[in-house]
């Protein structure tokens, strides 16, 4: 008996099992088109433009969908007398070849077919005209903000009326308008790391770098609003917003470099009352370990190695008896309370993944900013043990 | 043919001897003949298709699955950006150049091109800057920063890539400016007696505009390259914010230019299929002045949309309401170019040989892109749509469904012209039906893709996304379009091999390369044709009568007499082949290489082009 192909789910592959083989082809065709079809659904796709949570989305929504319609009218009416007249007009076999009149043209036709477009394209003008202006409108009322920077390849998150600063999770309140203000940030190429911040330009005191500061990203979570562009030395907005709880991705849209395919992010809305409680954990200082687990000694490790040049966990100080600050890395007070690191690509709840982005980061994601530092696998360990301590 | 012009000396007067041969690898190298560069415009252009194509391959392969790595991240990058700098630079633009170099004079009725030698000149020049392009693969990696080559990552990039990309455009900026002019100036003064400006074929005219278009635009990419390389070689800060530059600067040169980039390469293409649709309808072009008009505001409006490219740069909801009504005002006269391809076709005697299938396929395509086209005038929608498969499939439809399929309807259609023979009828319907569902299948689900979330330019997606399916369609879709490649690869071959032999004028056509012989003389004409009539070819042919039937002029009526036994021509004063051309462009390609790696061996290119230049100069055109 024929095995079926593997792209067959399990359950349908034992219960084909009896059958005759031509019964079997029926039923992998059928199941292969039922793929096919709902892979065209697309019921997985979680970053799907068609599908918008919240006002923002749904205002680019309903420009789409009826201009998409008047497009198909258009398309059905030009193909239709495309091939009515290849068919109409085609040299039947058998008939002799006779060369036709030579009409050069008729100029009502042509200023009809001139003005006629001309029409449908102001009809589409107005409501694409007042929806921009709406868009670009500042909210009012109740408003979240949030500073977003982009990284070289990851985005950084800070709430600066809350005192928040996360990494790759966008938290929010459903029902409620965010507004993004975006910059562009972090490592250029081989520069020194400096710190995370908004305003171009080189720190009190210091010579301008060589180059310019970050590189050109896109902000897009397309289920809750529309596109915006991360450009360094320009500070750009953009209003979020979103009707249910849930889980939004996202991602970087503007060809950032070499791991732009891994500058993910996801939007996490809450219920207000469940976003207070996010927001009261995320103030507090970073949990500190037992002693004597191995979680302590991931924060030795974290204190007294290279960590820190980058990372800031708040709450710890190093050697001198300051705060810790980040610069070009992402805090990591509250890692293990995310659901993703490294621009939304690994698991945090994964050992596995966590300890060999320590052991080589790079080699885990193309031109990582975070060097291979040589850890021991003990380090290694501990320093897992530590971040998923960091709830 | 032996030589048409007899030397009035013994001796050359130049630097070199002139170089005498007629046929071989050195006829070719020395060539100022039009018609010869045309044709090694059309087999380099096509070469480089294969290149291309191969890369667009690579990428599908990457893309066929979620979460595959057969590219590295940073080979991935590479490959995307080349595949785009040769499609654009060194495929579809060659291409046209080669059409437009071997039909213009023909068409027009002249002997050449105004300034031969320059032409042979561009051709080198552009030959080298792709060779250029192509040798940062050996010579610490190919371009990775995409076509369009976005500041600050292509300042920040620290391979040599973008070095390349910076001086290997501006190479191609030096060959298309130099043919720009020489093309413009043939148009406008070269046409034979009586061909006025508004008897002359439209694909004339789409090239004339498009000659204009690139004297305009190309200025604009040469500041913006010049910056960036300064940028990266001798550490200026255009585009560097720390310092007072503006990385959308970079955004503003690079898309006013490459809107009418857009327009520099659909052109020539409506132009072919302007002259195709008549021909197989047995009826003229529909609105002629309308089409030629049509074009010519295309090519004005074309410098005024460029920030439909920007829309999330974040310029304002101004700027981008001007922008987005400049981009719909633009699919008003590309609305009028279709309908009056429709009104060719109307009422006409089609027959559909493979020229005409791929007229109708272009037209069929065409439309597709035209109308996404048109949503991306409808700026709020574009929030969405910009910088995703989306547009991927948008400018695909234009620059394939629309440049590519009427460049192949124009191989087909002048293939007998060129060559003296007939490509095969029935592998060219395989080639084309293939073509048009690999096509389709390609291109189709990227714009169902692009809505559904998946960007641009990356080397993966998670299948979490949900976009395995389509993917995999568009990977199979890719391969079909290659088997129709090697279909038509298949029909050249079987093609070479039958015998040269071809009437002057296959198709029953309208324009005056089709009064000429197949393939035409040296100089093209044995006499100088004088033209009375748009579609002058026709008018020698048919006549009509008072009650409007068309009826042929009996043999010999108006002279279409074109049948020649050879052994014609003495006495028509040729341009002679010249070495100076290659030499002074190679000396370009030396400076190109030596800003990269050593001023001395930028001054020995400099000395190689001196010496071509001076021996150019000192060297009378013919002798």
């Amino acid at each position: 008996m024929l095995e079926s192909p593997g792209s067959v789910p399990g359950s349908m592959r034992q219960r084909g099992g009896k059958g005759k083989v031509r019964k079997r082809l029926t039923l992998v065709l059928g199941v292969l088109a039922l793929a096919a079809l709902a892979a065209a659904c697309a019921p997985n796709a979680t970053q799907d433009a068609m599908n918008p949570q919240g006002p923002y989305a749904r205002e680019s929504y309903d420009l789409i969908v009826p201009v998409f319609w008047v497009a198909a009218a258009i398309f059905v009416l030009v193909e239709g007398v495309l091939l009515f007249v290849v068919f109409r007009y085609r040299r039947r076999k058998g008939r002799a070849a006779e060369v036709p009149p030579q009409i050069h043209g008729n100029n009502r036709l042509e200023i009809a077919w001139t003005i006629l477009p001309a029409l449908i394209l102001a009809g589409v003008a107005v409501p694409t005209v007042t929806t921009i202006f709406d868009l670009a409108e500042e909210p009012t009322g109740q408003v979240l903000e949030v500073n977003v920077l982009g990284h070289q390849w990851w985005w950084e998150f800070d709430y600066p009326n809350e005192g928040i600063i996360t990494a790759n999770e966008l938290h929010i309140p459903t029902g409620e308008p965010v507004y993004l203000t975006l910059c562009s940030v972090g490592l250029g190429y081989g520069q020194q790391p400096t710190p995370n911040d908004c305003q171009p330009g080189p720190p009190e005191g210091q010579a301008p770098a060589a180059v310019g500061d970050g590189v050109i990203h896109s902000f897009w979570v397309p289920e809750l609003a529309g596109t915006q562009d991360v450009v360094p030395g320009r500070t750009n907005t953009l209003t979020l917003q979103a009707d249910h709880p849930g889980r939004y991705s996202g991602q970087c849209k503007e060809f950032c470099g070499l791991s732009h395919a891994y500058m993910k992010f996801v939007v996490v809305a809450h219920t207000p009352a469940d976003y207070a409680a996010w927001v009261a954990n995320q103030q507090a200082d970073a949990v500190t370990p037992q002693a004597g687990s191995l979680a302590a000694t991931g924060m030795d490790v974290f204190l007294n190695g290279q960590c820190i040049a980058c990372h800031a966990i708040q709450g710890l100080e190093d050697a001198n008896g300051n705060p810790l600050q980040a610069n070009g890395g992402p805090s990591l007070t509250h890692f293990a309370s995310r659901e993703c690191f490294a621009g939304c690509i690994f698991h945090s709840a994964d050992p596995k993944q966590l300890a060999a982005w320590l052991e080589n980061p790079p080699a885990m994601k193309a031109g990582s900013w975070m060097p291979d530092y040589g850890l021991s696998q003990e380090q290694i360990q501990a320093l897992v043990a530590y971040l998923q301590s960091l709830t | 043919m032996a030589t048409v012009s007899v030397p009035t000396e013994g001796r050359s007067r130049g630097l070199l001897r002139r170089p005498t041969a007629t046929t071989g690898f050195w006829s070719w190298i020395t060539t100022v003949d039009h018609k010869k560069i045309g044709i090694l415009y059309g087999v380099t252009a096509f070469l480089f298709f294969i290149v291309g194509g191969t890369e667009a391959l690579l990428i599908r392969l990457q893309l066929a699955q979620p979460d595959q790595n057969i590219l590295s991240p940073s080979i991935y990058n590479e490959v995307f950006t080349m595949h785009g700098i040769t499609m654009v630079f060194l495929v579809v633009m060659p291409l046209s150049a080669a059409f437009i170099n071997y039909l213009v004079p023909l068409m027009i009725g002249a002997r050449d091109v105004a300034f031969p030698r320059l032409n042979a000149f561009s051709y080198w020049v552009f030959l080298l800057g792709g060779v250029f392009i192509y040798s940062s693969w050996l010579l610490g990696g190919a371009p990775n920063g995409g076509w369009f080559g976005y500041a600050t990552n292509a300042v920040l990039d620290p391979t040599r890539g973008m070095t390349f990309y910076a001086i290997g455009l501006l190479i191609a900026g030096i060959a298309s400016t130099v043919s720009a002019v020489n093309l413009a100036v043939t148009i406008l003064n070269m046409r034979a007696p009586g061909m006025t400006l508004f008897r002359m074929p439209v694909f004339v005219w789409m090239s004339l505009v498009v000659q204009l278009l690139l004297a305009f635009s190309l200025p604009i990419i040469t500041v913006a390259l010049f910056e960036l390389l300064f940028d990266r070689r001798f550490g200026t800060h255009f585009f560097d914010p720390v310092a007072g530059g503006d990385p959308v600067l970079w955004q503003h040169l690079f898309w006013l230019f490459g809107h009418p980039e857009v327009y520099i390469l659909i052109l020539p293409a409506m132009g072919i299929v302007s002259e195709i649709l008549p021909v197989f309808a047995r009826k003229p072009l529909f609105g002629y002045q309308f089409v030629v008009f049509s074009g010519i505001a295309i090519g004005f409006i074309g410098f005024g949309v460029w920030v439909h490219h920007m829309y999330a740069v974040g310029l304002g909801p101004i700027a981008n309401t001007a922008f987005g009504i400049s981009t719909m005002i633009i699919a008003i006269p590309t609305g009028v170019k279709i309908f009056n391809w429709l009104g060719t076709l109307w009422k006409g005697d089609l027959t559909f040989p493979t020229p005409m299938l791929f007229a109708v396929g272009f037209v069929a395509m065409f439309v597709i892109g035209g109308l996404s086209g048109v949503t991306h005038s409808v700026v709020p929608s574009d929030y969405q749509q910009t910088d995703t498969y989306y547009i991927v499939a948008h400018f695909h439809y234009v620059l394939v469904g629309g440049a590519i399929f009427g460049l192949f309807a124009g191989l087909y259609y002048w293939w007998p012209k060129v060559f003296g023979r007939m490509l095969n009828d029935t592998i060219g319907k395989v080639n084309f039906w293939l073509m048009l569902v690999g096509f389709n299948l390609t291109f189709g689900p990227m714009h169902i893709l692009g809505l559904q979330g998946m960007p641009r330019r990356i080397q993966s997606y998670p299948a979490e996304l949900g976009l395995a399916f389509w993917n995999l369609v568009s990977t199979i879709g890719a391969f079909m379009i290659a088997l129709a490649v090697l279909v038509f690869i298949a029909n050249v071959l079987v093609t070479q091999r039958k015998p040269k032999q071809m009437e002057a004028d296959p198709w029953d056509a309208r324009t005056l390369e089709w009064t000429t012989s197949s393939p035409p003389p040296e100089y093209n004409f044995e006499e100088l044709p004088v033209v009375s009539s748009l579609d002058e070819a026709w008018h020698r042919k048919y006549a009509e009568t008072e009650d409007g039937r068309v009826v042929p002029v009996p043999a010999g009526g108006s002279g279409t007499e074109v049948e020649h036994d050879g052994g014609h021509g003495d006495g028509i004063h040729m341009p002679s082949p010249s070495y100076f051309p290659v030499v002074a462009s190679v000396g370009i390609l030396l400076l190109g290489y030596g800003v990269i790696f050593s001023w001395w061996l930028a001054a020995a290119g400099a000395v190689v082009l001196l010496f071509g230049l001076y021996g150019w100069a000192l060297e009378p055109s013919s002798e």
